[in-house]
């Protein structure tokens, strides 16, 4: 771990810092043996134009501080959490009282506790998360980038009659965190983004939507209103006349933007809440082969100006790379300290932490690593298949593998995309499609913290007419 | 009006006045809007869970902020601030009046409260009755949950309850206040036999307070229950796949409702004319046996509420009446763009949300077939008793929901449970193949949260029996 500094604690504390210390300070002195502490504050400004019209306008911030504290006891310790918006001074009492009042009633549990001062760090340097420009534009240009995107979806054709609006977003927030073993940090970061929701229409008066997005945490770095525009007008037109297909088993194709969710899949089948509880496909199954040899799925939290980095996670760990699949060979689970002393395993740096409640398991950035064929080759090895673009619902069980989910695409015939199909499902078991990951494309692409290349699996059933 | 300020949370707590009020509305106007509403809300909330037997954590949370809401003509700006200090809401109030662009046109009216329904439960605030005897319930799931079946290897109880308080004033007199409880109790297992694992889920509350749980609803009812689907699992064979039959059990599978028909009447998708019932109003949307209405007057019940969000009495809204489409659910703004009655189903998460138009307990009415009657008419069939969550794309109206407790029908019987499997449809033409309706209309348990542009809400869902002589059924077998 070279890239980790050891935290200072010379440098003077901002504002937010301060009082986060004053907060786990006040704590340990009303009693609680140890204490972690986390603000949050954030500014949103949104606003929808639709058929040209400024619809909604939205500009405001908030803020909240949240608390845990560990009372000790021999046999481990009790835990509770409180949070409140109100900094006042009796506000804070109230939450450093409640937490302890709280923890009182919890039971005592050998695993919990802060992590370890040795493993506590932050990544050095500027990891390109923050950028003021985000906020740099007066309202009417904010309102105009809107207003362009949507214009340039509906006059790509006529028959984009209608539109859910395009809209621009940007948001910052702040993160202060400090604990009782000597932690603090804090970062800020920043996000853009800009959307285009049109609604085609057949003659018949048939609907179809779609959308096309840019997302970054800089201005510089959003694509053209125009080609946002464009592009959710193509995905839109290719909709129409969408049909129903016969139920049957052909080889699926997974779209990037489909393709991210199965990465999400992955994502849950890794946590380690799920492993420990056995409630994952995946728990006992590290070092076997759970995925097709060329499937390697990496969690990387340390790559400067994506939407998954942070220089330390929701414990104050330093974030890291870490992967998850190796040629198809499970190497890891995503642990924070928590689950990660219940499977005797070091923490993997995944802690995420609300305001309230125990930290959870998040991701950094999760990607699938690209294939070496293009899509188009992808595709052309298929003489029969359904290209997914959309999928619905929440048809996955964890438990077992069981996957079923509605899906809406484009249906391949001779390695050509041709008509489009709507109102059937796809599905398998997500231990059997894992394994039948018969091609990865080379296209690779950051639009989230989320990312996958487009996806081939084989041995999956459609359910249609 | 004379404010009864004594009386009122946010007068008492955060002093709040009448006239901070009128300056508030009056600012937000000041830009040539012609409405403006503010909406307080404070919320305290409590979750605590066990897992593995062990209570390991228990949250506490307060947060109170305001929002508010300017609309001139379809326009709508909004600003919240979480500090109720004079000085900050009038920064939001300018903030949110910038929509417009005139000279302040829009006098106030005077402020009326209408009378409201009590529909759920208040204690005192001094009666809180503590952390100690929710933990009991929770502590009472993992045992009994356990104590069903030695194949049940983990247990998760959580109870969560708030208390929220609401007030509303709005530039067209509406002067609201509420106070809405909220409590919820789940319990979710994990069954192991061999290598063959399963899990199940139950849960169930509504607006009520912690002597609900005392009764049948108690915490071995709902640990019963997901320990009994969880084990059920464990023997599940392979969903079948394609168009069949399909019976839908009484209750939760309601969700069908939600999605196929629900979403797409809410009143915004139909002024924009982007639903897919856009127009269809009187004409044929479902099969003669079908009525189906959204009602925010049942007492106690998870989607109820006196007023709406925005200080808007709820009602009974016939949405669907013997198969013809009758109407939609609006909230102000809807109401007043397309000349219709506000239903009172204006709804938003938080005070830093925009309100828009919601669902609230959305039922079908019962029928005359008997459930045995209803389940015998079938040869080769789905029986879902059981599911998790729905979606629907509101403009090509097809929608999902996902069986979580199916069952195959052969020759008019119930036999074998299947694996979970996705059940998909068109919301405009599904309810026209429903050929039976049952007498025996439930609601669900008290666990529906619905997601919409962001913002979550609490809903009802019910349904009776009923027959679908033809649905897709996203299974992987024959």
């Amino acid at each position: 771990m070279s890239t980790v500094t050891p935290i200072s604690t010379t440098e003077s504390k901002t504002d937010m810092q301060q009082v986060a210390a004053d907060v786990v300070e006040r704590a340990l002195r009303a009693g609680a043996a140890e204490a972690e502490a986390v603000i949050r504050e954030g500014d949103e400004f949104s606003t929808v134009v639709r058929l040209g019209q400024v619809e909604t306008l939205k500009e405001s911030g908030a803020r909240g501080i949240g608390l845990r504290v560990f009372l000790g006891a021999s046999g481990g310790y009790r835990t509770a959490n409180t949070s409140t918006s109100d900094f006042s001074e009796p506000g804070l009492a109230h939450l450093i009282s409640g937490a302890i009042d709280l923890a009182q009633v919890t039971s005592q549990d050998p695993f919990a506790g802060l992590p370890e001062p040795s493993a506590m760090g932050q990544l050095p340097g500027d990891l390109s998360l923050f950028y003021n420009d985000v906020y740099s534009m007066p309202t009417a240009e904010r309102i105009e980038y809107a207003r362009r995107a949507e214009a340039a979806a509906l006059s790509a054709d006529p028959r984009l009659t209608k539109s859910d609006g395009g809209s621009f977003d940007a948001a910052t927030g702040h993160k202060v965190m400090a604990n009782s073993r000597g932690f603090v940090g804090e970062y800020r970061r920043s996000y853009c983004s800009l959307s285009a929701m049109p609604i085609a229409e057949t003659e018949k008066g048939a609907m179809q939507r779609d959308y096309w997005f840019s997302s970054a945490r800089t201005l510089a770095r959003l694509d053209s209103p125009e080609s946002i525009g464009a592009e959710a007008a193509r995905r839109t037109l290719r909709r129409l006349n969408a049909r129903r297909v016969p139920t049957q088993r052909v080889p699926i194709v997974f779209a990037p933007e489909i393709a991210r969710s199965l990465i999400g899949n992955i994502f849950e089948a890794a946590n380690g809440d799920s492993i420990y509880r056995g409630a994952s496909f995946w728990t006992n199954q590290l070092g076997k082969q759970v995925a097709s040899a060329n499937v390697t799925v990496i969690d990387d939290g340390t790559m400067p100006g994506l939407f998954g980095t942070a220089p330390f996670d929701g414990e104050g760990l330093p974030t890291r790379r870490t992967v998850i699949i190796e040629n198809g060979v499970l190497k890891n689970y995503l642990l924070n300290t928590y689950t990660g002393r219940k499977l005797n395993m070091p923490s993997t740096g995944n802690a995420s932490r609300g305001l309230a409640g125990t930290p959870g398991i998040g991701a950094g950035n999760l990607f699938l690593e690209k294939g070496t064929v293009s899509t188009q080759q992808l595709l052309s090895d298929i003489k029969v298949g359904f290209y997914v673009t959309e999928l619905m619902g929440f048809g996955v069980n964890m438990v077992t593998g069981d996957y079923s989910r509605g899906a809406a695409g484009l249906w391949i015939e001779n390695g050509e995309l041709t008509f489009a199909v709507e109102e059937v499902t796809i599905a398998g078991n997500l231990k059997e499609m894992l394994n039948n990951i018969v091609a990865i494309a080379d296209d690779l692409e950051f639009r989230g913290s989320v990312a996958s290349p487009t996806l081939r699996i084989d041995g999956m059933t459609i359910a249609g007419e | 009006m004379i404010f009864p300020e004594h009386e009122l949370h946010f007068f008492q707590k955060f002093g709040l006045t009448g006239r901070l009020i009128e300056r508030c509305l009056g600012e937000a106007l000041s830009a040539g809007g012609d409405f403006a509403d503010l909406y307080f809300e404070s919320i305290a909330s409590t979750s605590i869970s066990v897992d593995e037997s062990l209570v390991k954590s228990a949250s506490q949370g307060v947060s109170a902020g305001c929002g508010i809401r300017v609309c001139s003509g379809d326009r709508t700006g909004y600003a919240y601030t979480d500090d109720l200090s004079a000085e900050r809401l009038m920064r939001a109030a300018r903030t949110a009046a910038l929509i417009a662009d005139g000279p302040s046109k829009q006098q106030m009216a005077g402020f009326r409260e209408a009378p409201k329904a009590s529909l759920y439960p208040i204690s005192a605030a001094d009666a809180d009755p503590g952390v100690a005897p929710k933990l009991e319930l929770v502590m009472r799931a993992d045992r009994a949950a356990r104590a069903y079946d030695a194949r049940i290897v983990q247990v998760r109880a959580g109870y969560n309850d708030e208390l929220r308080h609401i007030l509303i004033a709005a530039s067209d007199g509406t002067f609201a206040h509420d106070t809405q409880p909220l409590a919820r109790l789940n319990c979710y297992v994990i069954a192991k036999d061999g290598s063959q694992s399963s899990r199940g889920g139950s849960g169930g509350g509504g607006r009520v307070e912690l002597n609900f749980f005392e009764g049948d609803k108690s915490p071995e009812h709902f640990a019963r229950e997901a320990a009994r689907q969880a084990i059920l699992q464990l023997s599940a064979v392979a969903a079948p796949a394609g168009d069949m039959e399909v019976v839908l059990g009484p209750g939760w599978p309601g969700v069908l409702l939600h999605e196929a028909v629900g979403h797409g009447l809410e009143a915004d998708f139909n002024r924009k004319k982007t639903s897919a019932f856009a127009g269809l109003i009187g004409q044929q949307v479902a099969s003669s046996k079908v009525t189906v209405v959204d009602n925010g007057t049942m007492p106690s019940r998870r989607g109820s509420l006196n007023v709406d969000d925005e200080g808007s009495p709820t009602q009974e809204t016939v949405l669907i009446e013997n198969g013809i489409l009758k109407g939609y659910l609006s909230d102000k703004l809807s109401a007043r763009l397309m000349g219709m009655a506000d239903t009172g189903n204006g709804r938003r998460e938080s005070y830093q949300h925009i309100p828009m138009p919601r669902m609230t307990n959305t039922y079908m009415l019962s029928g005359e077939d008997s459930p045995e009657d209803i389940l015998r008419s079938v040869k080769r069939g789905l029986y879902a008793v059981n599911f998790g969550g729905g979606q629907v794309d509101i403009t090509s109206g097809k929608f999902v929901f996902s069986a979580s407790e199916a069952y195959l029908i052969e020759d008019g019987k119930i036999t074998a449970p299947v694996r979970d499997a996705t059940l998909i449809g068109n919301g405009p033409e599904a309810l026209k193949y429903v050929s039976m309706v049952g007498n025996d209309l439930a609601l669900d348990e008290g666990i529906g949260t619905c997601g919409k542009d962001g913002q979550s809400v609490p809903v009802g869902v019910g349904m009776p029996t009923i027959k679908l002589d033809r649905m897709t059924v996203g299974g992987t077998g024959r």
